[in-house]
């Protein structure tokens, strides 16, 4: 087992999902007719582990592979290396990155993904009902009647009230939460093992986005429901997320309990992101974020530290040798920096 | 600020006809943007800030009708210009960065001829000038010049919401309508670009309506702030007023609800009861059913406007006014 990995045993003896080096590349140029050697490493050597009914914060700078991390998991995106193992305590453990064919249909029964941009996701000719439905649909659950109960219900439950004010709607007359809440309502409808939810909320107010919080929250400890929470909104991790892993450039640098990372962060990159949190209060004026922005893409890197190039601590040691491995640092915390 | 504002809206009424019966998303609404100035504009999922950004721009989906109002820019009312006319004032005058991408940006054309399309008709010149505008409008908001030459695809959902940045900046409008632009950035990348965003505005003398669901967001980037609720603007003050000192309970609710990253984890507040119904609102203050300070009257009479200053709201009840301490 990995590092991350160990790290969390103490929830949950056999997790849900344990990801272990996982990686995907893209290739970096766009000439069709010479080969290439350049690749856009999006996902690098990732490793965590899943347990059940636990959420997982996910968060890290726009483009650094979150996304394409949780397609793999649901296996939207063909890793190109590593293993997730898929342990439901029911049927054999099973490595989702390599799956095909019958497998694979059935592994999808217990996977639902919420997609980041809720617009492009549904398909505009289908009603509400059948976006929602579609999942119940494709596994054959319940009669007609039933599904529109189920439906009704669950549209209830995200805050689109009075359901029949949306049943019967498409996807484009719906404002963009109303939407995003259409989404969550179909991924959670079939009752999935896992669900990974990309920025789910990002679209909706605070006393909406609560409501969507709490039923998430009650559906993982009603039925044991894991979450992988894609976020940048990191007071939503802090109630969603009893751990949360940061990514950068396509390799996670700190892990680890919630609190604890908002409270004493470790890596460099984790201060500077909690340093550039806004506060609501049009009287202050933050210090300047102790890091500039930077572009977020990495073609070929180089072997060192992923963070070198912008970070304040970043010296002669980080310069000549490899990305640093994770460690542990503080009681769950586990960082990959060698200042840390 | 003195003299005409730049964008002033007179009783906008927008309608959508549906399968279960019209919905009424913007309700009368009023206000002014300034030459310069930046407007923040909150209210809950639905309420109707979209349906308000889109109808500035004529923009509305085919099944919307303006039923009242104008639009007026430096004075030209654009709810009566023509469609040749109008196009004239897109991108060039007014620009918009979407709610989402994929409203914006066309999966089949690389993401940069979209955006040297757009300044082209603004300001047509030399292709290699018109892509050195364009690596210069990538470097603003921290995208890579090789993806100039990508398709929207290869970009992920905060990518593709700092090209459309780009494309909305790229002429230089007088007016840009921002919908939830940072809903896919982290915070260092979006602290980055709204302090660009802010020099820019600042040179440029460019106005700006800003909707957001991040209350941090829009303290930080306001000038001016309005509260929708259910088609309507129920409060308009400075931002500093507004949130220090928040007159309609609406308001109150939504400041009240923030959670935060440091000190205490507090239980979440949340707003009772529920959303108003789109195909039906309730008669009186369209709050009343969820108001903690409801009486008999909100439920049968439309609230007067309580003034406090440049600051107001529409409440019966608002809390007594705070003398500065
Ligand atoms: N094309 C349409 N046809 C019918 N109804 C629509 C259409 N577009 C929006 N609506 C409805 O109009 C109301 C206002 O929608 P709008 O998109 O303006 O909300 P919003 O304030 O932008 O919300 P959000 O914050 O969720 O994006 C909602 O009740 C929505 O369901
Ligand atoms: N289909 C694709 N083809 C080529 N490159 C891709 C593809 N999908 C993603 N990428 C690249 O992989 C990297 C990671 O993208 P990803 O969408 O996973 O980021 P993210 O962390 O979700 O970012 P955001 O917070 O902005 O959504 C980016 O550099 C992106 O350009
Ligand atoms: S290893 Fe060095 S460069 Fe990397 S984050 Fe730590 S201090 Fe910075
Ligand atoms: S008018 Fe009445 S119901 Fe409406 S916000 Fe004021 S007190 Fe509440
Ligand atoms: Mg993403
Ligand atoms: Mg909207």
């Amino acid at each position: 087992m990995t590092e991350a990995a160990q790290a969390t045993s103490s929830v949950d003896s056999r997790p849900l999902l344990s990801v272990e080096g996982l990686h995907k590349y893209f290739p970096a140029a766009t000439s069709r007719f010479r080969r290439n050697e350049r690749f856009i490493h999006a996902v690098d050597g990732v490793n965590f582990t899943l347990a059940k009914g636990e959420s997982l914060g996910l968060v890290g700078e726009s483009g650094c592979g979150k996304t394409t991390t949780g397609k793999m998991l649901v296996r939207l995106v063909d890793p190109t290396g590593g293993h997730v193992i898929f342990d439901d305590g029911v049927g054999e453990p099973t490595d989702i990155a390599t799956l095909h064919g019958k497998p694979l249909k059935e592994f999808r029964r217990h996977a639902q993904m919420v997609f980041q941009d809720p617009y492009d996701s549904m398909n505009p000719r289908r009603t509400i009902f059948d976006t929602i439905a579609e999942p119940l649909q494709v596994q054959q659950v319940g009669s007609l009647v039933d599904r529109i109960d189920r439906v009704t219900e669950m549209l209830a439950l995200v805050g689109l009230t009075p359901p029949r004010a949306f049943l019967f709607r498409f996807p484009h007359e719906l404002s963009g939460g109303q939407r995003q809440r259409v989404a969550i309502a179909r991924a959670l409808i079939v009752e999935p093992s896992f669900v990974v939810a990309d920025e789910p909320t990002s679209m909706l107010d605070v006393s909406v986005r609560t409501g969507v919080m709490r039923l998430m929250a009650d559906l993982a400890a009603g039925l044991g429901i894991s979450y992988l929470y894609i976020t940048h909104d990191l007071a939503v991790a802090r109630y969603m997320c009893s751990r949360i892993a940061v990514m950068y450039l396509g390799k996670i640098v700190e892990i680890g309990d919630t609190e604890e990372i908002l409270r004493s962060p470790q890596h460099p990159y984790t201060r500077a992101l909690l340093s550039a949190v806004p506060v609501p209060d049009p009287t202050v004026k933050r210090p300047p974020v102790m890091i500039e922005g930077g572009v977020s893409t990495v073609v070929n890197p180089p072997a060192q530290c992923r963070f070198y190039a912008r970070c304040p601590l970043a010296d002669d040691y980080c310069k000549t040798n490899d990305h640093p491995p994770l460690e542990h640092k503080g009681q769950e915390q586990i960082v990959a920096c060698y200042k840390a | 600020m003195s003299g005409a504002p730049l964008l002033a809206v007179e009783d906008l009424t927008l309608h959508y006809a549906t399968r279960a019966g019209e919905v009424c998303a913007v309700d009368g609404v009023s206000l002014t943007i300034e030459k310069g100035q930046a407007l923040g504009l909150v209210g809950e999922s639905g309420c109707g800030k979209s349906s308000l950004a889109l109808a500035l721009l004529r923009l509305q989906p085919d099944n919307a009708q303006i039923l009242s109002g104008k639009v007026l820019l430096d004075g030209v009312d654009l709810v009566s210009l023509s469609d040749e006319a109008m196009r004239a004032y897109r991108w060039n005058r007014i620009a918009m960065v979407f709610q989402s991408a994929m409203n914006a940006l066309d999966p089949v054309y690389r993401v940069g001829d979209q955006i040297i399309e757009a300044l082209e008709q603004h300001v047509p010149s030399a292709r290699k000038q018109l892509i050195e505008r364009v690596q210069e409008l990538y470097d603003l908001v921290n995208l890579d010049h090789s993806f100039i030459a990508r398709y929207p695809h290869e970009y992920s959902g905060g990518m593709k919401q700092r090209a459309i940045i780009a494309m909305a900046l790229a002429c230089e409008p007088d007016l840009i309508i921002a919908d939830e632009p940072t809903t896919a950035l982290d915070v260092i990348v979006q602290d980055h670009i709204l302090r660009e965003f802010g020099n820019i505005r600042r040179e440029l003398n460019m106005s700006m309506l800003y909707i957001s669901h991040d209350m941090a967001v829009i303290a930080e980037v306001s000038d001016v702030v309005a509260v929708m609720y259910a088609g309507k603007i129920v409060e308009y003050g400075t931002a500093e007023e507004v949130f220090t000192r928040p007159i309609h309970p609406y308001t109150q609710a939504l400041m009240s609800a923030f959670p935060s990253v440091t000190g205490e984890k507090h239980e979440l507040a949340t707003l009772g009861g529920e959303p108003p119904n789109p195909l039906g609102l309730p008669p009186g203050c369209h709050f009343h059913p969820r108001c903690p300070f409801a009486t008999d009257i909100c439920a049968e009479q439309e609230p007067p406007t309580v003034r406090r200053g440049e600051h107001w709201a529409d409440c019966w009840n608002p809390p007594e006014e705070q003398g500065d301490d």
